[in-house]
């Protein structure tokens, strides 16, 4: 097997000693990332990407890459010990494991949650491995045009397939978009909405607009809700560990059915959040007592933590074959391939061979990293959450600033960060979604670069997007994807079915505007309980307790 | 059904006491919000009509796309707009105290941007962290004080020693010999 042999070359690279030692700061910054509120996960690869700048690029997506994974680990220890997730996708955690953990189950909850988390990852990464080199080599043979096919069917599963309000998700992509496109235009030389300001040469930098979006607006979330950490002792001993191991066969299927719905969700843009959700509200679907679901069912904690984990490394697979990420983090990890000078995309795996398996065996070995050091220190980071806010917050405003202005070195891009912050929290509280946003800013000007020297080749003629087999079918795709909402409304419509669609609508994932108290009302819900969320929206309806 | 929803989240506006009064409805922030949606995409129509929105012979001009992505965005926010009307969601917004929590966020964020202008990001920072403790959460000063300090050295160590990523400095620095 070819992949095999890559790999092991991979693992050479991945486990030098300096690799081996970053990849442990990286778990660890993660876990803190992951368990301080407005410190998520794109937001903590963001602030610090400008640290990895002089570094080799290998070393630093494999730092970076293992904070991704300590912030999946780590928002799982806040929503079993204290109720609250550190994480967005880790709401669903808590529906079981605060239950479980106030049954004095703590320990068995966490193990669950991050061997949960620990299988996951490992059946996403293994999907990478045997299929982004496929992938990538059929990716090959891409044109400009093909391209902007694949960037506009991104586009479109992001508006088709997303659950908030089709207005508010097209608003978001557009205004990323826009801001996006501020600056000079890289065909014509022309300046696009700079207003004679010298600070909107550059640009918007999406690594501002991330640490704004995700980063300040979930501070002054956390404050509005004056969040008191109050949580459960937990120490773990080998005992309990092994113990909980030795039940896992008992849930295997469990396992088996959330690694795939996350991996699934994972490659398509639905997003680790989502998986969660899904995760959960499958496994409380096809169990037998599904009354237990909400009372400390080991299930329960099992399910969502597998499925947003497989989710979160799979979202990688699209990056590193296509150049188009799967989340928010990916997006940002992408950011700092063309920072380090690496172009993203199926080239990756022939010109960047070191730089590809080195990742994706630090992939493995991050993981099973991840995995000891969270077991191990539990106690270390619930400890954390005890240091006061006021303590937590300045220090993790002012990172974010530094962070900022490390970006480009520019005291302007400081004052982006408080807008952004603000657009953030108004976005988070009003169900707009934020993703689609960052997504628009990292592949906007991509997109339209493909689009343009397509044109320039056909001489203006559109029809060149059907001129093959390939090319058409992702357009049409993408079409099909887009209207899809819509169509399927209008079906509804016409069988004059009016009454009780909206549980079939949210299953089918085409809830356009028929399911709209859904999404809303269980966003809303959430709100009371939930300092953090990214977008409370997605597959609620699906699996939120109080939406069934 | 809006009618029963807005009674389901209605506890926060019928407990009146004053802190938790709503200062905005739903529906007022969503229209505010859209509204402001609608004048940037205005904003970039404007200015992109401005270089050029035409279909020449090697495909679309600088300001094609940017200028009917804003017409997109403006016919949305014109929607959200219609839908807040529509639902008449008068739930608050944020309450009173809840503002005042963001606002004790903001100010001293936005106090601490200015002050990195002029005194460079270490001695911001140190007042900036010293000032939240003492004022938000309470503590002594000279416990707030040292852990301003504290922790300004350690970012000092990082970025300047370690990781060599020059900040904005200040005075103190120049004095200091930085």
């Amino acid at each position: 097997m070819e992949a095999i042999d890559a790999l092991m070359g991979g693992f050479a690279v991945a486990l030098s000693w300096h690799n081996v030692g970053l990849m442990m700061v990286g778990i660890l910054l993660g876990v803190v990332v992951g368990v301080l509120p407005g410190l998520g996960g794109p937001n903590g690869v963001a602030i610090l990407l400008p640290l990895t700048f002089t570094m080799d690029p290998t070393s630093a997506i494999i730092m970076l890459s293992c904070i991704y994974w300590g912030a999946l680990f780590g928002g799982a220890i806040t929503s079993i010990l204290f109720n609250i997730p550190g994480e967005a996708w880790s709401v669903a955690t808590t529906f079981d494991g605060y239950p479980m953990a106030q049954q004095g189950k703590a320990g068995q909850a966490l193990t669950l949650a991050f061997t949960g988390s620990f299988f996951g990852a490992l059946s996403g990464i293994l999907l990478i491995t045997f299929l982004a080199p496929l992938v990538a080599r059929f990716a090959l043979r891409f044109g400009p045009a093909e391209f902007f096919a694949v960037y506009l069917l991104t586009f479109c599963s992001f508006i088709g397939m997303g659950k908030e309000r089709k207005a508010k998700i097209v608003i978001s992509m557009g205004l990323g978009l826009l801001l996006a496109a501020v600056g000079m235009d890289t065909v014509s030389g022309d300046l696009r909405m700079t207003f004679g300001l010298t600070e909107l040469l550059r640009g918007f930098e999406f690594l501002v607009a991330v640490i704004g979006l995700f980063g300040i607006s979930e501070i002054l979330l956390t404050m509005e809700e004056g969040v008191a950490f109050k949580g459960k002792r937990a120490a773990l001993d080998l005992k309990v560990v092994l113990r909980t191991w030795l039940q896992m066969p008992r849930y295997l299927f469990t396992l088996l059915r959330s690694a795939l719905i996350g991996c699934w969700l994972g490659v398509t843009p639905g997003g680790a959040i989502a998986a969660s959700f899904m995760g959960y509200g499958v496994a409380k679907k096809f169990a037998r007592d599904p009354d237990s679901y909400g009372q400390g069912n080991p299930q329960g904690v099992l399910a969502p933590e597998t499925a947003a984990h497989a989710a979160g490394s799979s979202a990688l697979l699209p990056m590193l074959s296509l150049g188009i990420p799967g989340s928010a983090t990916a997006a940002v990890l992408l950011g700092g391939l063309m920072v380090w000078g690496l172009q993203p995309g199926p080239l990756l795996f022939v010109e960047q061979k070191d730089f590809v398996w080195g990742l994706i065996a630090s992939m493995y070995l991050g993981n099973l990293a991840g995995l000891i050091v969270v077991l191990t220190t539990v106690p270390l980071f619930a400890a954390i959450l005890r240091v006061p806010f006021s303590i937590v917050a300045p220090l993790i405003l002012a990172v974010c600033a530094i962070g900022a202005y490390t970006v480009n070195n520019a005291a302007f891009d400081i004052w982006l960060i408080l807008v952004f912050g603000v657009v953030g929290y108004l976005f988070k509280k009003l169900d707009y979604p934020l993703a689609p946003m960052v997504l628009a800013l990292v592949l906007g000007d991509r997109a339209e670069d493909a689009f343009r020297q397509t044109m320039l080749v056909s001489g203006g003629d559109l029809s060149v997007f059907w001129s093959n087999g390939l090319v058409g079918t992702l357009v049409t795709l993408a079409l099909a994807i887009l209207f899809w909402p819509l169509a399927a409304a209008g079906l509804r419509r016409l069988r004059g079915g009016t009454a009780g669609e909206a549980g079939t609508a949210g299953a089918a994932g085409a809830a356009g505007e028929s399911a709209r108290g859904g999404p809303d009302d269980a966003g809303r819900a959430e709100r009371s309980g939930a300092p953090s969320r990214e977008a409370p929206g997605p597959a609620m309806q699906i699996g939120h307790p109080s939406s069934k | 059904m809006q009618a029963s929803e807005a009674n389901e989240a209605g506890p926060a506006h019928g407990g009146e006491t004053p802190g938790e009064r709503g200062v905005a409805s739903r529906m007022a922030v969503e229209i505010a919000v859209a509204a402001a949606v609608a004048l940037l995409a205005a904003v970039a129509i404007w200015s992109n009509l401005s270089i050029g929105v035409g279909w020449t012979d090697d495909g679309p001009q600088a300001g094609y796309f940017p200028m009917w992505i804003a017409v997109i965005v403006l016919a949305c926010s014109l929607v959200a707009m219609a839908q807040a009307w529509r639902e008449a969601d008068r739930t608050p917004f944020v309450t009173a105290t809840q503002l005042r929590q963001v606002g004790v966020v903001l100010l001293p964020l936005a106090l601490y941007v200015l002050a990195i202008g002029w005194l460079g990001i270490y001695v911001s920072s140190a007042l900036f962290l010293a000032g939240f403790m003492v004022f938000v959460g309470r503590f002594p000063w000279w416990k707030s004080a040292a852990f301003g300090l504290a922790a300004a050295l350690l970012l000092f160590w990082v970025f300047e020693i370690q990781f060599r990523v020059p900040l904005p400095k200040g005075p103190v620095e120049t004095m200091l010999g930085y």
